[in-house]
């Protein structure tokens, strides 16, 4: 893979000021590599109209990041511009290292299986069933049946799919979509994965369960972001948020409360848990 | 192993969307039926209208006096004349013989023979009929016209018939082609058309596709193959229904009409063949430039 986040002393010394830039609590990873993404002034115009404007970050390998903001604030444009479905106008947008604007058209799906994506509306593949459609993220990718026949039930165990292995999409209900949708992304075990909105569509239990199946998927190394507009999640969650307002970032905080190496169950658990600070807030 | 990967893909499409991949298949199976239908119309058409054209050539009658030597200096003479492909000598023996036959009571009442020799010339191509004629006669100083040996008496002036004949003859060929290239033109299109539709009910898979990392031409090819198992399907069932059609109707019916059992038409395996190729090239190469306009995600 070419985009593997390799080791070098100036990408050490970037991310040392990235870290210094955005203290987190997070002793567990050294910091060795270059940031899984950097923003340097991006902008993205749309026929005048400003879809994102001047934006400058960098997230670092291993973190769990939520992009949050109000419809048309930037959150999809910004995704979108990650995985090269759109340019931007002016900046640069570099992934594990890597310049996007240096890649050329034909390169691009190679770049993309690098980076798994999951979408609030789940883009599955409705001819196929849930085993065919996670299988067809490694086919693509020239994955030998063997591959396959070891790789999918693995992921499908991980995400409590097995079961379902041969229905088809529209037999499934909402969170069990979403969750063939993420290991669809995750099967390949990219070292980025993205989720635009992917608890939108779905009631607060399930959310939770696609969260924390995030989360695990986290915990395993992979650098996630989420887009979202589930304040109540965010807030509960506890990592660190990036928001933004009419194309700009106006806050990019890590929340301080959260302990890097908490379970799975009991994230679930401080999920489920009634919000600590209730008022305002749905 | 890729390609068998392909062709399970394009089977499995092929199965799930039937109802698209029927209606691009009917398309295809129509298209190519009238065509089929077409193209021998066409070359019979031609053929009737050279066959017409073949027959156009320039009489040279021979002075009533002429004798042998004269008429083999003259067949000599025509030959070198340019745009001739052959001399046809009649003799006044066998004019009347021919005539007579035709009209025998006519000739016996006339008692002599008034025909004259004859060589019909014929012209290397029709369309120099009139070139062949201009120089047999050449015009001579009184604005009249004179002849090229003096044992010539005459040189057929057909000229007004000659001409329509021609003009008549090109215009049947040339609306025959005209005919040709506008069936081809619109059978691509409407196969082109059914398969777009097809795709724009699947552009949401493409996009998805894309977006796991597929490389275009990874998802192209099974369309590709798609394409072609839908085309070669209905070229099948065309060339199914034209042969049927050719065993059970003209067959029996070349025997009485001349224009069925014209000898320049295609054979039945060129139309096989050219009928198969349209039918499997079109849908192939329709399946992947339709997609191209999916595949920018």
């Amino acid at each position: 893979m070419a985009s593997r986040i390799s080791t070098s002393r100036r990408a050490q010394d970037r991310a040392n000021a990235a870290s210094t830039q955005h203290p987190r609590p997070d002793a567990r990873r050294p910091r060795t590599a270059r940031p899984v993404i950097e923003f340097r002034n991006v902008s993205k115009l749309y026929a005048g109209d400003v879809g994102l404007e001047e934006a400058t970050f960098a997230v670092e390998r291993g973190e769990f990041v939520f992009l949050v903001g109000s419809t048309g604030s930037g959150k999809s444009t910004l995704m979108r511009l990650l995985i090269k479905e759109l340019d931007p106008t002016s900046g640069i947008i570099c992934v594990a290292g890597k310049a996007l604007d240096e890649i050329p058209r034909k390169r691009v799906p190679y770049f993309r299986r690098n980076v798994g994506v999951v979408f609030q509306d789940f883009k599955l593949l409705p001819n196929r069933t849930v085993y065919n459609n996670v299988a067809y993220a490694l086919q693509v990718t020239g994955g030998s049946r063997k591959e396959i026949r070891a790789k999918v039930p693995d992921i499908l165990r991980l995400t409590g799919l097995s079961t379902k292995l041969h229905n088809y999409p529209h037999q499934l209900s909402g969170g069990e979509q979403q969750r063939v949708s993420v290991a669809r992304a995750f099967v390949n075990h990219p070292p980025l994965l993205l989720a635009d909105e992917p608890t939108g569509n779905l009631d607060p239990e399930t959310s939770i369960d696609i969260m924390r199946l995030l989360y695990r998927i986290n915990r395993t190394g992979t650098t996630v972001m989420v887009a979202t507009h589930d304040q109540a999640m965010v807030d509960k969650m506890r990592r660190r948020v990036l928001e933004l307002s009419r194309g700009r970032i106006v806050r990019d905080e890590a929340a301080g409360l959260y302990t890097r190496d908490e379970t799975t169950r009991d994230l679930a658990r401080r999920l489920r848990a009634p919000s600590t600070p209730p008022p305002g807030l749905e | 192993m890729r390609i068998g990967f392909f062709i399970r893909e394009a089977v499995r499409a092929t199965r799930r969307s039937a109802a698209p991949s029927f209606a691009a298949l009917a398309t295809v199976l129509v298209t190519l039926l009238v065509l089929g239908v077409f193209i021998p119309i066409v070359q019979a058409t031609n053929g009737a209208a050279d066959s017409v054209r073949s027959r156009v050539e320039v009489d040279v009658y021979m002075k009533t006096h002429a004798t042998a030597a004269d008429d083999a200096r003259v067949r000599q003479e025509l030959l070198n004349v340019p745009h001739v492909k052959s001399v046809q000598f009649v003799s006044k023996a066998t004019a009347y013989a021919q005539q007579s036959k035709i009209d025998p009571a006519a000739y016996k009442l006339l008692g002599t023979n008034p025909l004259p020799d004859t060589f019909h010339v014929i012209p290397d191509n029709p369309s120099n009929v009139l070139a062949v004629h201009n120089s047999l006669s050449p015009p001579t100083g009184g604005g009249g016209t004179g002849t090229i040996d003096q044992s010539i008496q005459t040189v057929s002036n057909k000229r007004n018939d000659t001409k329509k004949i021609l003009e008549v003859t090109n215009l049947v060929t040339i609306t025959a082609a005209a005919l040709t290239v506008l069936l081809t033109i619109a059978s691509i299109l409407l196969i082109a058309n059914t398969i777009r539709l097809s795709l724009y009910a699947r552009r949401r898979e493409v996009e998805v596709m894309k977006l796991v990392g597929a490389t275009d031409w990874f998802i192209r090819w099974p369309f590709v193959i798609e394409g072609i198992v839908v085309g070669a399907a209905g070229a099948l069932l065309a060339i199914a229904v034209l042969a049927v059609t050719k065993i059970a109707l003209l067959d029996p019916l070349a025997n009485n009409w001349t224009l069925i059992a014209a000898p320049r038409t295609i054979s039945f395996t060129a139309l096989v063949i050219v009928l198969m190729g349209a039918g499997v090239g079109v849908s192939a190469l329709g399946s992947g430039l339709s997609l191209r306009r999916f595949l920018r995600v």
